[in-house]
């Protein structure tokens, strides 16, 4: 095979072993794929399937001795790396390798500016002098899209936004031209439209610089967007891989065609104008004061929530869509009078704005909300049983132990868990199930509002379309009102059957969900479906970068 | 109508027979959690043992008055029995002639109980740590009777009609300067210190916690206010107010720990304080307040298990701590009363009588002793309570 149609990076028969505390789990079983020059070539997978694990091995970045490589070889450009020692690998690393993380907040060192976090890497591989180091600085910035350069330099990471960090992370990895650009989920913690920019930014460089590029994702709509090849990871072995057309027109294995078919279904409460009103809001405001001073004046406010006005009817999913930063969950936590605010909120004909936390407790029963975060919302140290009692214990403390046990187990087993778990711990079950365990706690006192905070955000695909479908099948079954918070636009399209766009605290369009998303009238909830829906940047001037 | 969720993918619900596993807690055994810390703190093999070397000294010294003793353990006297070493009988039951609490080291009382067939069952060491031995052979502080020799030992030997320097009652580790028992001033001393100890920790830990807890839920002006007040309070001197409180009240155990727990308390403050700040942003808790939950209960229920693991790293330094602070009062002399067996006044005999050596040796063997157990358990526990140290 001469060197020119030899591939870039070939990974032949490589296992991942984690050892810890006696036992050896295999985080990667044998998995074989090949990467040519100028081509990209996506792994996807779901949370836990190796995929990160494959790619940190490349550049031998797993944390040795726990980790070993039991059997395998990486081959970059014909030279196997596993072998190699450390000072070998740190001239591979940032030169000929490069690698952008998922966070770019925790990727860059908050204490450096960025031209010396630039700079540090072009230093460590090139002799080069302050002056020439800081033309390249500047001219990698210009390249990765950073407007006014030379006014960013002395920056530091907190100074910047999600979307610059991350071209700022990408400028890093690029300083040195390297032969690979290997990409472990970098869009996943940014927002839509700023993805949407990210994506078509390393398109460009790839054309431009003839890199070859892995990224690692879990969202099939970016590898449809910009990889040639796919492979397919599903429990540490790479179950298909081949051309991304060939796998997503004709996928082999019965997991890729779950993964395609893991779209949640739309399928949304029709809207119902005849229905009473659960709850609603007039020019609601939420603002928080910016105190400076000696005296701790009060010199201007943040407007979390500016003048919203909202009305949820019975039976009906309000579906409450923005970036990062416009206030939805400000507006969810406001609504149920989790944090205070300003302007009338009534909920089943009752106005409880105003009333103490005392007061509002007996409308708690009939309101109450499903956090994000499957992880930090459960209690660790009390048992599912008790987490979900917990509601029951507060608002129906008459309740012999055997009745509460009753409810518990019914709510358990409306939700799709076995109730024999109910004595097991949070973190004896995975995130999907703890989700699961959310819902549980929140239908068990029979409410008939239930606010849903980004409730599928941090769920895999395959969840998402399964949380889906057991929230439209609790609402059908009792007439439940949601309200869905969510940047993921795919998954509101599902549910909702009326639908607010928020930017900024404002809502820029609302109406029903079936009318909004064929014609949408502003040009930000045009650039916003775009980009969900298609993975297409917008031209300067509608949203933020 | 039920909805059946599909198996997950990472864990395995089912054994090979298809039913659900058992659930992993049952009532009195550890969670999974403790049992991973509970084997990680016996990973560390030095903190391991000197939890086990501490605790059968502490238990040892807690049988003290069975160990050393001036008052025998048991008398079988003309058919009765006898708990002298708990009850204090007059001298005119065993046929003497006072009416005065029996000295049961005296000759004469042996003979009389020897001379009725009675049997006297001694603890191993026959002082206690108030029995002034008044037949040294040497001036008091005596050195340890193994290192006497035969001549210092002749005016004692020939007094009492022995044969020689070891058929004396042994002080193994010589006598103080007012003639009393080393080791049996050890054992007793041990076990004050150690009771001292673990009482003030607890009681200023019950205190401390409260005083965080509330400090760091609520924040705001209560904090504010709070904060200030224990700045001042721990501006006051406090060995200054112990020297001015010793001079009006007689200090015991007891007005002792109280006057130490008015300042020892604010140790636990700051580190509950901050968990309890770090907590009350986590979104369980605001579950919790969506449910309802009273702010007392969300305090004990939710916060106080997650300040507990960091309040429990730092028990056992408290512990030491305090040991210490009752070993330099006794020390400087303002500590227990005087007579009481304690290891600071050890020391400050050692320090007047430096020609004595064993009393230094001592000394500073059983705190230093004391305190590098305490300490090496400590870091034992707080190893093992780290959710991020990761163990072979």
């Amino acid at each position: 095979m001469d060197a020119v149609n030899q591939p870039l990076l070939a990974v032949s028969d490589l296992s991942v072993a984690f050892h810890q505390q006696g036992r050896t789990s295999l985080a990667v079983d044998h998995i074989s794929f090949e990467i040519k020059r100028g081509e990209c070539v996506a792994l996807v997978g779901e949370s836990g399937s190796g995929k990160s694990v494959s790619a940190l091995s490349v550049l031998k970045l797993l944390p040795y001795p726990q980790a070993t490589h039991p059997s395998g070889s990486i081959r970059f450009n014909g030279r196997d790396l596993l072998p190699l020692s450390e000072r070998e690998m740190r001239e591979v690393r940032g030169s000929d390798i490069s690698i952008i993380f998922q966070e770019p907040m925790t990727s860059l060192n908050p204490l450096h500016t960025i031209e010396h976090q630039i700079t540090e890497i072009l230093h460590l591989h090139r002799p080069m002098s302050n002056s020439a180091a800081r033309t390249r600085t500047l001219e990698l910035l210009t390249q990765v899209g950073i407007p006014e350069p030379e006014t960013r330099l002395g920056s530091y990471p907190h100074q910047l936004s999600g979307g610059q960090r991350q071209r700022v992370m990408i400028a890093m990895a690029l300083a040195n031209e390297p032969d690979l650009l290997i990409a472990d989920e970098p869009t996943t913690a940014l927002d839509v439209t700023v993805q949407a920019q990210i994506l078509a930014l390393l398109a460009d460089i790839r054309a431009r610089l003839g890199m070859s590029l892995l990224f690692i994702t879990h969202d099939l709509g970016i590898v449809r967007r910009i990889a040639d090849r796919v492979c397919v990871m599903n429990g540490g072995k790479i179950v298909e891989q081949g051309e991304v057309e060939q796998v997503f027109s004709a996928p082999k294995h019965p997991y890729t065609k779950a993964l395609l078919a893991a779209e949640p279904k739309p399928d949304p409460a029709p809207p119902r104008p005849a229905a009473p009103v659960v709850m609603s809001a007039d020019d609601l405001k939420v603002w928080f004061p910016i105190k400076r001073g000696l005296f701790r004046s009060v010199v201007g406010h943040i407007k979390a929530v500016d003048g919203v006005s909202v009305a949820v009817r019975k039976g009906e999913t309000l579906g409450v869509v923005g970036e990062s930063g416009s206030g939805k969950t400000t507006l969810g936590l406001a609504l149920l009078r989790l944090i205070s605010s300003d302007g009338p909120i009534v909920f089943l004909g009752h106005n409880i704005q105003g009333l103490k936390f005392k007061q509002v407790r007996p409308y708690r029963r009939d309101m109450q909300i499903v956090f994000q975060d499957p992880f930090g919302s459960l209690s660790p140290r009390m048992s599912v049983g008790d987490i979900i009692a917990e509601g029951l214990s507060v608002h129906q403390p008459d309740l012999s132990r055997g009745e509460r046990e009753e409810r518990v187990v019914k709510a358990l087993n409306e939700v799709g868990l076995d109730p024999d778990t109910r004595f097991r711990y949070p973190h004896e079950f995975s995130g999907g199930q703890r989700q699961r365990i959310s819902i549980a706690r929140a239908a068990v006192l029979e409410p008939s509002f239930i606010v849903l905070d980004e409730p599928t955000s941090a769920l895999d695909m395959l969840f998402q379309s399964q949380m889906v479908d057991l929230l439209r099948e609790l609402q059908r079954k009792r007439e439940l009102t949601y309200m869905f918070i969510s940047h993921d636009l795919r998954v509101v399209a599902a549910l909702a059957s009326h639908l607010i766009v928020m930017r900024n605290g404002k809502v820029v369009e609302e109406g029903p969900a079936a009318t909004l998303f064929k014609s949408p009238k502003s040009d930000y909830t045009r650039a916003l479906f775009a980009a969900a829906f298609r993975n297409e940047a917008a031209d300067g001037g509608a949203v933020a970068t | 109508m039920t909805i059946t969720a599909p198996p997950p993918v990472e864990t395995t619900t089912h054994s090979a027979i298809g039913e659900a596993v058992p659930p992993t807690q049952h009532a009195f055994q550890p969670s999974p959690l403790n049992r991973r810390r509970w084997q990680n703190f016996k990973a560390n093999r030095r903190g391991f043992w000197s939890l086990w070397i501490f605790l059968v000294l502490f238990v040892l010294s807690l049988f003290a008055e069975l160990i050393a003793n001036d008052r025998p353990f048991l008398i079988k006297f003309d058919g009765h029995l006898y708990w002298s070493a708990f009850v204090t009988y007059p001298e005119t039951a065993f046929g003497g002639d006072f009416e005065t609490a029996a000295d049961y080291r005296d000759p004469y009382l042996q003979k009389l109980i020897a001379d009725k067939g009675g049997t006297i069952i001694w603890p191993l060491i026959r002082y206690s740590y108030d029995t002034h031995n008044l037949d040294l052979p040497t001036p008091a502080p005596s050195p340890p009777t193994w290192r006497l020799t035969e001549a210092q030992c002749k005016p004692v030997v020939e007094k009492k009609g022995l044969k020689s320097c070891r058929d004396l009652e042994y002080n193994w580790l010589g006598t103080d300067d007012q003639g009393r028992d080393v080791v049996a001033r050890l054992i007793y001393g041990f076990r004050i210190s150690v009771l001292f100890g673990l009482t003030l920790t607890f009681f200023s830990s019950i205190v401390g916690i409260a005083a965080g807890g509330i400090q760091g839920y609520f924040g705001g002006w209560v904090d504010l206010i709070f904060q200030r007040l224990i700045e001042v309070w721990n501006a006051i001197p406090y060995l200054y107010l112990l020297l001015i409180l010793s001079a009006v009240l007689v200090p015991g155990f007891f007005t002792l720990l109280g006057i130490l727990l008015l300042f020892s308390w604010v140790s636990l403050v700051g580190l509950v304080r901050a968990e309890f700040l770090r907590g009350r942003n986590f979104e369980y808790i605001q579950a919790a307040r969506a449910l309802g939950v009273s702010n007392a209960v969300i305090m004990v229920r939710h916060l106080l298990p997650n300040a507990m693991i960091a309040t429990m790293t730092f028990l056992p330094f408290i512990v030491s701590n305090s040991v210490m602070t009752l070993t330099a009062l006794d020390f400087l002399g303002f500590g227990l009363p005087p007579g009481s067996p304690s290891l600071g006044e050890l020391l400050s005999q050692a320090k007047a009588n430096v020609q004595a050596p064993w009393l230094g040796l001592t000394g500073f063997f059983s705190v230093a002793i004391m305190l590098s157990l305490l300490i090496f358990i400590g870091e034992a526990v707080r190893d093992a309570f780290d959710p991020r140290k990761t163990f072979k």
